[in-house]
């Protein structure tokens, strides 16, 4: 019978990532509504010194499984670890983070270990003893319940929706033996090549100053990049400025980017398209700073500014910069 | 080079999508369906191997009888056959349902690369190109950027959170596209005449040997959580009207 809820950890060059203590902490949460444990696999090489940490966010048990061939990742020898493992475990739940690297484990899982999975949950539940997964679809145009009927119930939960919340536990460490079978090893990590700008990644940001065809020209961005940086922010864009070649497509929010969910967005010249509001309408807070009072983006805004972003946003800056000392 | 192509019809991005009153789902009713952006990107990866090292390209797509357009639009960019997955039991089916579907109408012709889409736009979940490749037991290669393809060998770059892989895999595989990969080609108008004269295929579960078998069920779809009307900030300029937000972010949203 299966039973508990696992989590898979994210790490990287051998530190946790944030969206691992934020699935541990959802993870304590549906375990203590059904009376259960809550363990953790974690992956990688030399990792064993951080697995204690997982403890301070509610893990009871974590499953390490040390071996040189889990640096860097690869979809080849986590999926096939980690199948093993929770075959054996068999855990009733497996929530993992909806990172990039997550998306891709989580879903190579559904095949391995026949089962379904809830992608990208914005929250989360137990409803009747069953999980019950909340997610945005059509990028948020409308939610969807998702029960799943396969055993382990998984889910991915996106990064910077749940609260990362303190609540010891053990965090007891064992070490588990992968058993890798090379010869299944069928792709290899060439070269890591680290964004060096320190860039905090969109679906990961607090903060996003966001621009779209209203900042004119590439060069407009310099003004987003300033309050960017003074408020500790991430700059986004629309897709007519990404299609514009103004921006890399790694800064796209909208439904054919990346779906946010920041503290703040703040929306400079981005008159609202559907397929950009349904990317970032989650926000919890969003200014819009627009030249056009009709723009639709003014219906989603907790502040609207009608006026010239190119006058307002220095100014907001000098204000940041004030305020922030 | 025996080259797949998946495709899925999808509602445009600028359509308004609407719950049904029950929460059963989604009202398609004066939708306008297109490709999934993100399989454009693999219809064109697959075309362009095909152009470097010849072979053809098969487009695959489960849906139900308006996919065909899909399909068409794939043909006409320049795909050389289709087949379609058309059972009114695997309409609206989960992603597991979905990949053993695709799986079995592969595994019935010759393949060194399938390209899907890294999601759809319309359920969002990303799922399906590697499901499908655990199922053919094929390595996977999601979420790119870049593919090179020289001989049976693919390397390609993934963006990650900070950091860029670049990583390399044997063929036979499954790759996912993201934007960025490359700029897909619009269909020429021979092109569309072309396409309603080449091969397309209909299955249904039976011929494929296959049975729904959903592990992931949409039980309730609703709204998205309305947002209460905001402010628009008065002020005399631009710099009063920006020290009002500074302060509003600070003091009543402490966001900042």
């Amino acid at each position: 019978m299966a039973k508990g809820v696992m989590i898979v950890a994210e790490q990287r060059d051998g530190a946790l990532r944030k969206v691992s203590f934020e699935v541990a902490s959802a993870a304590r949460k549906l375990a203590d509504q059904l009376g259960d444990e809550v363990s953790a696999i974690l992956l990688g090489s030399g990792v064993e010194g951080i697995a204690g940490e997982l403890g301070k966010y509610g893990v009871d048990k974590v499953y390490v499984c040390d071996d040189a061939a889990f640096e860097p990742y690869t979809t080849d020898a986590y999926a096939q670890a980690i199948t093993k493992v929770v075959k054996e475990k068999d855990p009733a739940i497996l929530l993992l983070g909806a990172s990039v690297l997550g998306k891709d484990l989580s879903s190579r899982l559904v095949g391995s270990l026949a089962t379904g999975l809830a992608s990208d949950c914005t929250d989360i539940k137990i409803e009747d003893g069953k999980m019950v997964a909340v997610r945005p679809m059509y990028a948020g145009k409308c939610y969807g319940e998702i029960v799943v009927s396969g055993s382990p119930q998984m889910a991915s939960l996106r990064p910077n929706v749940f609260a990362a919340a303190e609540n010891a536990k053990a965090g007891a460490v064992e070490k588990v033996d992968a058993a890798l079978d090379a010869s299944k090893l069928k792709t290899k990590v060439l070269e890591v090549q680290k964004d060096e700008s320190g860039k905090v990644d969109l679906t990961e940001a607090n903060i996003i100053v966001s621009g779209g065809r209203g900042m004119k020209g590439p060069e407009g961005y310099g003004i987003l990049e300033e309050l960017a940086s003074v408020l500790g922010g991430t700059v986004g864009a629309s897709r007519a400025a990404v299609d514009a070649g103004w921006r890399p497509v790694t800064d796209q929010v909208g439904q054919t980017g990346k779906t946010v969910s920041p503290n703040l967005y703040i929306a400079c010249g981005i008159s609202g398209a559907l397929q950009h509001m349904a990317g970032m309408s989650s926000s919890k807070y969003i200014v819009a700073i627009n030249k056009d009072s009709e723009a639709p983006i003014f219906t989603k805004a907790d502040y609207g500014v009608v006026d010239d972003l190119f006058a307002v946003v220095p100014e907001l800056t000098k204000e940041c910069k004030k305020l922030l000392g | 080079m025996n080259i797949v192509a998946l495709v899925k019809q999808v509602p445009d991005t600028e359509a308004q999508i609407r719950v049904k009153p029950d929460g059963s789902g989604i009202d398609d009713s004066g939708i306008k369906w297109v490709m999934n952006p993100y399989d454009e990107f693999g219809v064109e990866e697959a075309l362009k191997l095909k152009e470097k090292a010849g072979g053809d390209v098969t487009i695959v797509s489960v849906g139900p009888a308006r996919c065909v357009e899909a399909i068409r639009t794939a043909l006409a960019m320049g795909a050389d056959k289709g087949i379609h997955i058309d059972d009114p039991t695997l309409n609206n089916a989960d992603a597991y349902t979905t990949a053993n579907a695709l799986a079995a109408a592969i595994k019935g012709i010759p393949y060194d690369v399938i390209f899907c889409g890294q999601r759809a736009i319309d359920d969002d979940s990303g799922q399906v190109g590697s499901i499908l490749a655990e199922l053919l037991d094929l390595p996977q290669l999601t979420i790119i950027t870049k593919l090179d393809i020289e001989g049976t060998t693919a390397k390609a770059v993934k963006p990650i959170e900070g950091a860029q892989l670049l990583i390399e895999s044997s063929l036979p595989c499954v790759i996912t596209a993201q934007k960025g990969l490359n700029e897909p080609r619009y269909a020429s108008l021979p092109g569309v005449m072309k396409a309603k004269k080449k091969p397309l295929e209909v299955k249904d579960a039976a011929a494929l040997g296959i049975t729904a078998d959903a592990k992931a069920q949409v039980a309730k779809t609703t709204a998205p959580p309305s947002r209460p009307p905001g402010k628009i900030i008065d002020g005399a300029d631009a710099a009063e009207k920006a020290a009002q937000v500074a302060k509003l972010l600070r003091e009543e949203a402490k966001v900042i």
